[in-house]
């Protein structure tokens, strides 16, 4: 009996391709992402220092130029686009798990618009958000207000899609217990369900504010402009984002622009890598285990 | 008819004819806490289970046995409405609670869950912490209680846990074993002073010796409460039962399987002396 390797030679050499093929690609994917931050570190470094934050956007003198308004219409916007999206994405979770009959045609349209509008180009969300909610009917003119309604609408499907899939995960024996012992459907779902899921339900919200951060397009629609000095309010007057200064600064010819643009990433990136870090902290003390 | 009863159920026949308090002449007539008169469940199109007639006596522990399949479990469901969350499921025929019908239009099921609440067969406490599972059922009913505190030391005493929990009540109800978990939540289930206890083979997933705890506390139960339990180990109900009700499947004109009461009587007379030979067959270990 022989016991030494009698497969033949084609199986094996598969067999070892197969792995280093995996790696190889890993391995372009990490390259990619990590020359690009790279690039940013090497370019912006030299830039930083703290008037990168508190001072405001400077053509004529790129020396002292800041992102100050940029940081806090960031800042603004994401804050709004939070308060926006988890009562409506988790309301929307709820109803579409606990009280949908599945049969009915109108939820079964629903299911069908939140898949596809998940993957509906962002761009297309800013014609609609200057079409109806920078102008008529809710006319809220180009303010932090109409680009926060925007980006919540653009990302609202992801908040949806990871809240049902965490309600989803709560066992029903959980339910039936607390049914049998006398609590209402909806008693049910705000002491347990939702608590339980609370950890699901977050990491939906971090996917849709790390791409929330980073939507220039629509908001440019939206009218964010390049050029704010004053601090933003939410309702009125002028703003502007991280994604969309850093765009400016970019496009100028001028080797400044370039490094003030590369030291915004680097601004950009520590403010999502902040976000994320406080997120997952949050998401893992509260992980449900079954 | 007479056949052999296996040896191996008679000494604890003995002892569930010791425990029936019927035969106590200082206990009131009992008249039956709850009846089934003629029900039927349908799921959608689907009959699931027919004619079932069947009196609860108060204070006493009615037992449900029967192959898998008879649909013990969506008869026992039904006693408290549990089947009402189910789409298509509906209930035909009258079951009364304290004479009044539990499926009276006007009836609200949350309050017929508070009076009739249900253990179910895999342990299930909320992942929460001891104190706040039993707390949970006053809570959300909306009990007026002097202490809370008081309520739930209450219940856990009733169910033999205070002892071993007493040091952690705030602790992750999840840490308990299996057994622990389960006299939890029959804690839980009184904490809410139910008049019905059912339970749905509330050993089935325990060891021996956690089962033992918990039939032990069954008959302790019984004299504040009334108890119905669903098993599939018919040796557990000839030891914690007074009464017992045979359930088997049989097969309708369309080839559907549905479940129907075969025999009901006093647990002793079931377990010696059956008078359906399909119950003496099941009793007798050749079919089931």
């Amino acid at each position: 009996m022989n016991l030494f390797a009698t497969r033949n030679r084609r199986d094996r050499a598969a067999n070892a391709v197969f792995p280093a093929l995996l790696l190889l690609g890993l391995s372009v994917a990490v390259a990619g992402l990590s020359g690009m931050i790279a690039w940013s570190i090497i370019e912006g470094a030299p830039r930083l220092n703290v008037s990168l934050i508190t001072n405001g956007p400077s053509i004529l003198r790129p020396e002292s130029a800041g992102y100050r308004p940029a940081i806090l219409g960031t800042v603004y916007l994401i804050g709004g686009v939070v308060a926006l999206i988890v009562p409506l994405g988790v309301g929307a979770a709820i109803y579409l798990e606990e009280y949908a009959d599945k049969t009915r045609w109108y939820n079964l349209f629903f299911e069908l618009n939140i898949q596809n509008l998940a993957g509906v180009p962002s761009i297309v969300f800013g014609i609609l958000g200057l079409a109806y909610i920078a102008r008529a009917p809710l006319d809220l003119g180009f303010t932090l207000a109409a680009g926060a309604i925007t980006i919540a609408l653009l990302v609202l499907p992801t908040v949806i899609i990871a809240a049902r899939e965490a309600i989803r995960a709560v066992p029903p024996s959980i339910r039936e217990a607390s049914l049998a012992l006398g609590a209402t459907p909806w008693q049910t779902i705000w002491r347990q369900v939702l608590p339980a899921s609370f950890s699901g339900v977050l990491t939906g919200v971090i996917l849709a504010i790390a791409r929330a951060i980073g939507e220039a397009a629509p908001l440019l629609l939206v009218g964010a402009v390049v050029r704010v000095s004053r601090d933003p309010d939410f309702f009125q007057g002028a703003y502007t984002t991280l994604p969309v200064q850093i765009f400016n600064y970019s496009s100028r010819a001028q080797v400044e622009f370039q490094q003030l643009a590369a030291a915004g990433i680097i601004v950009m990136l520590g403010l999502v890598l902040l976000m994320n870090s406080v997120a997952a902290f949050l998401r893992d003390r509260y992980e449900q285990k079954w | 008819m007479n056949t052999a009863t296996p040896t191996s159920l008679q000494p604890t026949v003995h002892i569930a004819a010791e425990r029936d308090r019927a035969s106590d002449p200082q206990r009131p007539a009992l008249a039956p806490i709850m009846e089934m008169k003629d029900v039927s469940v349908f799921y959608g199109g689907y009959q699931a289970v027919r004619g079932v007639s069947l009196p609860i006596a108060r204070n006493q522990i009615t037992a449900m046995i029967g192959p898998s399949g008879c649909r013990k479990s969506t008869i026992l469901r039904s006693l408290n409405r549990m089947n009402d969350p189910i789409p298509g499921a509906q209930v035909i025929g009258r079951i009364t609670y304290h004479g009044q019908d539990l499926y009276a239009p006007k009836v609200d099921p949350i309050e017929v869950r508070r009076r009739i609440g249900m253990v179910f067969q895999k342990p299930n406490p909320f992942p929460k912490s001891i104190y706040d599972n039993v707390a949970y059922g006053p809570r959300v009913t909306g009990m007026k209680v002097a202490s809370m505190d008081d309520l739930v030391e209450q219940a856990l005493r009733r169910a033999a846990l205070w002892d071993e929990v007493k040091d952690k009540l705030k602790s992750s109800a999840l840490a308990l074993s299996g057994g622990q978990q389960q006299r939890l939540c029959i804690a839980r289930t009184i904490a809410v002073q139910p008049d019905v206890i059912l339970m749905d083979e509330p050993c089935s997933a325990l060891d021996p010796i956690a089962t033992a705890k918990i039939e032990e506390l069954m008959y302790e139960l019984a004299f504040e409460y009334t108890i119905v339990i669903v098993t599939h180990n018919m040796q557990q109900a000839a030891r914690v039962s007074n009464r017992t009700a045979f359930f088997t499947a049989e097969l309708d004109e369309n080839g559907e399987r549905y479940g129907r009461l075969v025999e009901y009587d006093e647990t002793a007379k079931i377990f010696t002396n059956p008078a359906d030979k399909r119950t003496e067959d099941y009793i007798a270990g050749r079919f089931g």
